[in-house]
């Protein structure tokens, strides 16, 4: 039920607009589209990938700001330290 | 049907049926090869069995897998081949044209690796049968001088080198057989590794306690036949085991484990841990083995079993395969 | 691997099992179901149970599609594909599940025309291939995978393919996690939710986990970053005293989820008033079959199955492992009777059902090997 892997799209038909190549790391399947046809892909974009069929678009600016808000972790709390090490009192506007 | 995979059920019926009856040399833990000695004069013998379908895949085609498989065989046990014979069992049908070329592939991949095809056999069953061809082998050759193969001489921290990508020939199979309506720039790494083997013994061969070649069932398999055979524990680091981009794309779409996957070109050496620099460097700066890394080393833990660890601090076991590696969805 | 492998990164994973350690009230023991099998697959294969403080327990849930499937419905499936002019296709991940008289597999090396396929898009195409077979598609699967039986039946349909059928056992994933809440011995404080279910029918059917039982929830991917962050979401909920629903998979997963692929399961099927899980008994609009409108392409309706009811032996504790009320070593038959190899009950037949994932990854770690935290 849960394997799904992120692919790119690299080829369309006009033709077939249901049916796209799909590429991961060189690997290429054909896959149906037919349930992303209320706003298709196009070439070039990143589509999630189960049993032949595209799942959904995967949007990268969301996997950025995911990854962002991960890295940030840990850097609240090291610069809460620091400023505990300077000897502020009232550190709660700093969270 | 599962037996043939080289997972447990190969090593059970192996185990379990042929080698109480058949091998009476039960000290010996069951190698690649037999070395024997008559009054002197050592030979070592392997024999092996074909069967792929297709016949004919990006990278070659049965023939070659026949002829360096058996070389293989006899090179991770210490011995370079010298000649064998070849039994072919043919369906009645298989067009002329598609046998010659494998006997042509043959001749073709025993000339390179300077292996004499010293006689044969052919059988022809009816229509139906033996999948258009099934090929055997049993291939003769020398020991190489300096080199003492055995499980019992595993230590731990002894280190386990991997000569090169793996995933190649058993994921080309599998998109070979169209089933999958997968596509990638992928071929078969069926080739001799006799010269790499032999570069090694040269350089490092004190330093050598065991090899293998992980055919069917993967480096998994072979190494938790070590991990039984030698008693102690297979740690390997995730990070250092070779994989091409596009075995590692197919396995990911299809939820399989790049170690559970056969290859026709490799193999595994675990090195005494003061000849493991000078066996990388060797390996590496050899034709062919540019890829090698060492890949993990032995310990005393998980005793028998087979550990892969990540570079962030997690772990799994690895077992050997039940059966051949199936594509999942789930 | 792009949007893969920045998922699995070292240091990032290092802060975020940082950031765990740090929520984790050390006077707390907190149970987290992640309610999808492919979660228990991640979660094994990536080791991330070693990230994890001991006061933190995942507890595996039933949210795989292969464990739940009663053994009778395998016999009927074989049943349909005795008939040599059937060709029985099916995901991998049925290959090995035995029936009564054996798995699809052990048909096939008894004669029968047994074939994996990737796709029930390729089922289809074999159809076309083969038109004096009969090809029947033996569907399995929550709602991530229904829709696309569901588009595929919808094709066959359009094109009155004749040959072609499906043999349905979808089964839909919010009437499990409502039996794991309603089961009285169940302690869970928090859920990680099945991601790719959820790019279907959206984090919007979760909300009475939150509203009614007050249970943090979070929609997670499958990398070991997605499921770590989503712990970190679950237990700043827990830490909060709050209930809500959040999205970790915001990436893949649209709230309202996706409204094609929904369409196309209401235009082909329609709910059961209800069906066997193994494991867990009879449970009421749970599962999927085809509308009368697709009766052509519905195997249960074009041949007669046997329908009978096969149990799980007394012994196998198959239910209460799918609920977390047990461990899978704490089950009686566990690594003796039954093993991946010879399996008794559903959970060590798949390799994501959780018996089956502890035995091949977890069963012979012992406490020596999990300190290890790196190879020299």
């Amino acid at each position: 039920m849960c394997l799904a892997i992120p692919g790119q799209v690299v080829e369309l038909f006009p033709d077939q607009p249901n049916i796209a190549v799909i590429d991961v790391v060189g690997v290429r399947r054909k896959v149906d589209l037919g349930l992303l046809q209320d706003s298709l892909p196009v070439q070039g974009d990143w589509v999630l990938i189960h049993v032949g069929f595209a799942m959904s678009k995967i949007s990268e600016e969301d996997a950025l700001d995911q990854m962002r808000t991960l890295r940030a972790l840990g850097e609240a709390e090291a610069a809460m330290q620091e400023v505990q090490g300077y000897g502020l009192e009232n550190t709660e506007n700093l969270e | 049907m599962a037996h043939g995979a080289g997972g447990k059920a190969s090593r059970r019926l192996i185990e379990g049926l042929f080698a109480p009856l058949l091998f009476a040399s039960s000290a010996e833990s069951l190698g690649d090869a037999a070395h024997l000695d008559f009054q002197g004069i050592k030979i070592a013998i392997t024999t092996d069995s074909f069967v792929v379908k297709p016949l004919t895949f990006p990278g070659g085609s049965i023939g070659e897998l026949a002829v360096n498989g058996t070389i293989n065989d006899l090179a991770v046990s210490g011995a370079r081949a010298e000649a064998m014979v070849v039994s072919y069992v043919l369906e009645a049908g298989l067009p002329t044209p598609m046998l010659e070329a494998e006997v042509r592939a043959m001749g073709s991949a025993a000339r390179e690796a300077g292996v004499r095809i010293a006689g044969g056999d052919t059988k022809v069953v009816e229509h139906g049968k033996a999948d258009s061809m099934y090929i055997t082998t049993t291939g003769i050759g020398r020991p190489i001088h300096g080199l003492k193969i055995d499980p019992r001489s595993v230590r731990a921290g002894d280190k386990i080198l991997l000569s090169g990508p793996i995933g190649d020939h058993g994921i080309t199979i599998l998109l070979a057989r169209g089933e999958l309506e997968l596509e990638a720039d992928l071929h078969s790494d069926t080739r001799s590794v006799l010269p790499l083997v032999e570069a090694l013994a040269h350089e490092a061969g004190p330093g050598i306690r065991w090899m293998r070649d992980p055919t069917r069932g993967g480096v998994a398999t072979s190494l938790n036949e070590l991990a039984r055979d030698c008693g102690l524990g297979i740690v390997l680091m995730e990070e250092m085991i070779p994989v091409r981009d596009a075995v590692r794309g197919a396995c990911e779409l299809l939820g399989l484990d790049p170690l559970h996957i056969a290859n026709e070109g490799q193999f595994l050496a675990v090195i005494a841990p003061e000849y493991a620099d000078t066996a990388l460097r060797t390996l590496n700066s050899a034709p062919g083995g540019q890829d090698t890394r060492i890949i993990g080393e032995v310990r005393e833990q998980p005793s028998g079993a087979v550990l892969v660890t990540t570079r962030y601090g997690g772990s799994r076991i690895v077992d050997m395969l039940v059966g051949d590696p199936l594509p999942r969805i789930c | 691997m792009k949007f893969v492998d920045e998922f699995r990164e070292p240091e990032v994973i290092g802060r975020t099992a940082a950031e765990i350690r740090r929520l984790a009230d050390p006077n707390r023991h907190y149970r987290i179901m992640e309610v999808c099998g492919g979660h228990t697959h991640a979660i094994y294969r990536f080791g991330l149970k070693d990230l994890l403080p001991a006061n933190i327990e995942l507890i595996h849930g039933p949210g795989c599609p292969v464990c739940v499937l009663p053994m009778g419905r395998i016999d009927d499936g074989l049943a349909i594909a005795q008939d040599p002019a059937v060709i029985f296709t099916a995901f991998g991940d049925m290959m090995r599940v035995p029936g009564t008289q054996g798995s699809p597999l052990e048909h096939k090396a008894r004669g029968m025309d047994v074939r994996i396929v990737y796709s029930p898009a390729d089922a289809l195409k074999l159809a076309e291939k083969n038109p004096d077979r009969h090809v029947m598609f033996f569907a399995i699967g929550f709602e991530t995978t229904a829709p696309s039986t569901a588009l595929t039946l919808m094709r066959a349909k359009a094109q009155g393919l004749g040959n072609f059928s499906v043999f349905c056992n979808h089964v839909t994933i919010i009437p499990a996690i409502r039996a794991i809440l309603d089961s009285p011995d169940m302690r869970i404080d928090a859920f990680i939710g099945p991601g790719h279910v959820s790019t279907v029918i959206g984090c919007r059917a979760y909300e009475w986990i939150a509203k009614n039982e007050s249970k943090p929830v979070a929609v997670s991917g499958f990398e070991p970053l997605d499921i770590l962050q989503s712990i970190v979401m679950v237990l700043r909920q827990l830490k909060a005293v709050e209930a809500r629903i959040e999205n970790q998979y915001k990436r893949v997963v649209p709230w309202e989820g996706n409204r094609a692929a929904l369409r196309a399961m209401a235009e082909v099927f329609e709910l059961r008033p209800y069906f066997e899980w193994r494991g867990l008994g009879f449970i009421s609009q749970s599962a999927l079959r085809l509308r009368e409108s697709y009766a052509t392409w519905d195997a249960e309706r074009r041949f007669v199955i046997p329908g009978v009811r096969v149990t799980d032996p007394k012994a196998a504790q198959c239910g209460e492992v799918l609920k977390g009320v047990l461990k899978p070593h704490q089950c009686k038959l566990f690594g003796n009777q039954c093993t991946p190899e010879h399996p008794i009950g559903a959970l060590m037949v798949s390799s994501e059902g959780s018996c089956a994932a502890y035995f091949n990854y977890e069963h012979r770690k012992t406490a020596m090997v999990t300190s290890i935290s790196s190879v020299a």
